[in-house]
């Protein structure tokens, strides 16, 4: 029984978990986050993303107060800053179900150690992208009208419109992530019930644990449906994304009205998503002492993906320009040159090709990979330029509609802006409450990776892998 | 032999590899035992098998849930905006039926049902699958009699259990605890009731 197993290794498995690690160092190192004191560093940051989160809420309180004229959007621009950051932030969550789900398809080991952490962000993500199109209706708290119910007034909602399709897609697409997160998490919740030795610590994880046992006939209905739900997951967040752009792609505006528009935004969000995971993961894997877990070789395999990605939105830029000038449309020729590229927001558009375009094709030289400064100073470069890219698709189109007598201009008040930094406060907020509250690494999937945690059939060579 | 005490749930070996459970469950399903479990802090594989216990049925559950939910998307959008042939009205109620007529387009224009058809199928196959899971498995049930036994707190950290309960028709307290003594485990538990 005690015979020492010789297991084969794959050529990376070393390098996404280093150091020497049992099943119990590596319960103890993620769990003891959790259950030990409070850092001081940890306060310090929650209670100034708290703060930030004031501003969002003195900004909604304001706008429910006074009204969408506190924002800047009018006629000719109707979608200002709210559509802007709307599919910034959720382009930024798309990242995470990638991670989690499309990776466990492909048998990624090394997303074990980062799925948890980028599942919370998808969510997190959702929650302040959600605010935007809600606070936009004007009378948020009839956003109920965007449901299919029997109302009085017996209307039903316009099922061809692309807005419903994203009514269905996002809130469809918040429900399943939250239960992807959270049925990832009931094995760690026992875990903590098990290891906390507070009393009301302990009855709390063992209530959200709802009893997890670990039985071998509860693990494989468990691992059954965690990978059905990573297949359900993969198609989901392709369709969220791709509805986003129907918003704009089902619409006759030129520049707006092209094929390109699904899949271009598709590689947009995970390409942002993936530089927020960057930008998130190199700061706590420093505070918490979780280089073994989240290693270099992580964020190398971060940055590939960012790189394939950029080039993916770089060739949508290129094609929106080539589609332009062959489209033989004065109007689509005339928008591109004289008002995407070289009018009043030129500047814009030359930043973000900049910064989408040109900066991250250095992580196609290995030292900008493994340098960790400025693979994180590329990641933020990214975050900027696709926040800039949502800026450059919305502004450059709305503001000269086909009628010149109602040409206009656009900028955002001081209220679109404390919106949006307040939108960070409640990011930051519940992304500090998820590192104090549940463990941010899966500690049953790092188990589940280890070598040890092999096994044969009887009767068959102990060299075996299954 | 003698009919097993109604006060215990089972009895409790512990192991510290996920090999020694697996040889263990094997030894005991060649026995002939049924009513046991396995229980490890992470999926063990070849556990199930191992333990002679059949594969779910879960997939076609969610498979079901799914083709729910893509009708119930179909035919809400059909009958509210879709219009419907006349012979229908009487059947239909007026109030849920409103036709928009958007540029004069097909009322029952379907493919621009597809997109909520598609998210409603993902929705109900994910709630099906987290909420069926739940339900076969019995949670939620904050208590069990397994967690009485000290050794057992480890189970969901680093240890690996398995439990032969008394309700097995081969069920004998000593014959039982002979032969999982026989297994070599770390420590063996009678589970109380």
């Amino acid at each position: 029984m005690a015979t020492k197993e010789v297991v084969k290794k794959e050529p990376d498995e070393e390098s996404l978990f280093t150091g020497t690690y049992s099943f119990t160092t590596v319960t103890s190192k993620i769990n003891d986050i959790v259950l030990g004191p409070t850092s001081k560093g940890w306060v310090f940051g929650f209670l100034a993303s708290f703060m930030v989160l004031q501003a969002l809420l003195m900004a909604l309180t304001w706008l429910l107060y006074e009204g969408i004229g506190t924002w800047g959007v009018n006629v000719p621009v109707g979608w200002g800053f709210d559509i802007i950051n709307f599919v910034w932030w959720i382009g930024i969550g798309h990242a995470g179900t990638l991670i989690s789900a499309i990776l466990l398809l492909f048998h990624q080991k090394w997303r074990t150690s980062i799925n948890r952490f980028a599942e919370a962000m998808t969510l997190f993500a959702v929650a302040c992208a959600g605010i935007y199109p809600l606070a936009h209706m004007g009378r948020p708290w009839f956003f109920y009208w965007l449901l299919p119910y029997p109302s009085t007034m017996q209307l039903w909602p316009q099922f061809r419109s692309p807005l419903i399709w994203d009514v269905f897609a996002v809130s469809t697409y918040l429900t399943v992530s939250l239960l992807f997160w959270y049925t990832g998490l009931i094995p760690d919740l026992s875990s903590m019930r098990d290891r906390a030795k507070n009393r009301w610590v302990r009855m709390i994880y063992g209530v959200l644990s709802l009893g997890w046992r670990g039985a071998a006939t509860h693990w494989h209905r468990y691992e059954t449906i965690y990978l059905l739900l990573a297949g359900l997951s993969t198609p989901l967040v392709l369709s969220v994304h791709t509805i986003v752009s129907f918003d704009f792609a089902v619409g006759n505006v030129p520049g707006w009205h092209a094929t390109i528009f699904p899949p271009y935004f598709v590689a947009g969000a995970v390409f942002s998503g993936f530089a927020m995971v960057v930008t998130l993961a190199v700061p706590v894997r420093v505070i918490y002492g979780l280089k073994d877990f989240i290693t270099d070789k992580h964020l190398d395999n971060m940055a590939r993906v960012m790189l394939a990605t950029g080039l993916m939105v770089f060739y949508g830029y290129g094609v929106e320009a080539f589609m332009a000038y062959y489209s033989g449309s004065p109007d689509e020729q005339g928008l591109f040159l004289k008002n995407r590229a070289f009018g009043p927001y030129g500047v814009f558009y030359w930043l973000l090709i900049l910064c989408n375009g040109i900066i991250p094709q250095l992580l196609w030289f290995k030292f900008f990979r493994t340098n960790i400064p400025s693979l994180f100073a590329i990641s933020i470069v990214i975050n900027i330029g696709m926040w800039l890219e949502r800026f450059v698709i919305l502004m450059s189109l709305q503001r000269i509609p086909w009628q010149s007598s109602t040409w206009g201009q656009y900028s955002p008040t001081i209220w679109d802006i404390t919106t949006y930094v307040g939108t960070f406060g409640l990011f930051f907020t519940l992304l500090f409450l998820f590192m104090r509250l549940v463990p941010m690494i899966s500690a049953f999937e790092m188990k589940h990776m280890m070598p040890e945690s092999h096994t044969h059939a009887p009767g068959t060579h102990a060299g075996d892998k299954h | 032999m003698h009919a097993p005490e109604p006060t215990l749930f089972g009895l409790l070996a512990e192991f510290d590899t996920p090999q020694a459970l697996v040889d263990a469950a094997n030894a005991a399903r060649v026995k002939g035992f049924k009513v046991m479990d396995g229980y490890s802090p992470f999926p063990v594989e070849g556990l199930r098998e191992a333990l002679g216990k059949p594969r779910t049925l879960m997939p076609v559950l969610i498979f079901c849930g799914g083709l729910t939910g893509c009708f119930t998307a179909f035919v809400l959008q059909t009958f509210t905006s879709g219009g419907h042939p006349t012979e229908w009205d009487a059947y239909v109620p007026q109030w849920f039926n409103y036709r928009l007529n958007i540029a004069g387009r097909p009322f029952f224009s379907w493919p621009a049902f597809v997109p909520a058809m598609f998210e409603l199928t993902i929705l109900f196959s994910a709630f099906t699958a987290l909420f069926g899971m739940l339900l076969l498995n019995g949670y939620p049930r904050l208590h069990h009699p397994l967690f009485e036994v000290k050794e057992f707190l480890r189970a969901s950290s680093d240890r690996f259990f398995l439990c032969i309960e008394a309700t097995d028709p081969l069920f004998d307290i000593d014959e039982t605890y002979a032969f999982m003594k026989h297994l070599n485990p770390i420590s063996l538990s009678e589970v109380p009731q």
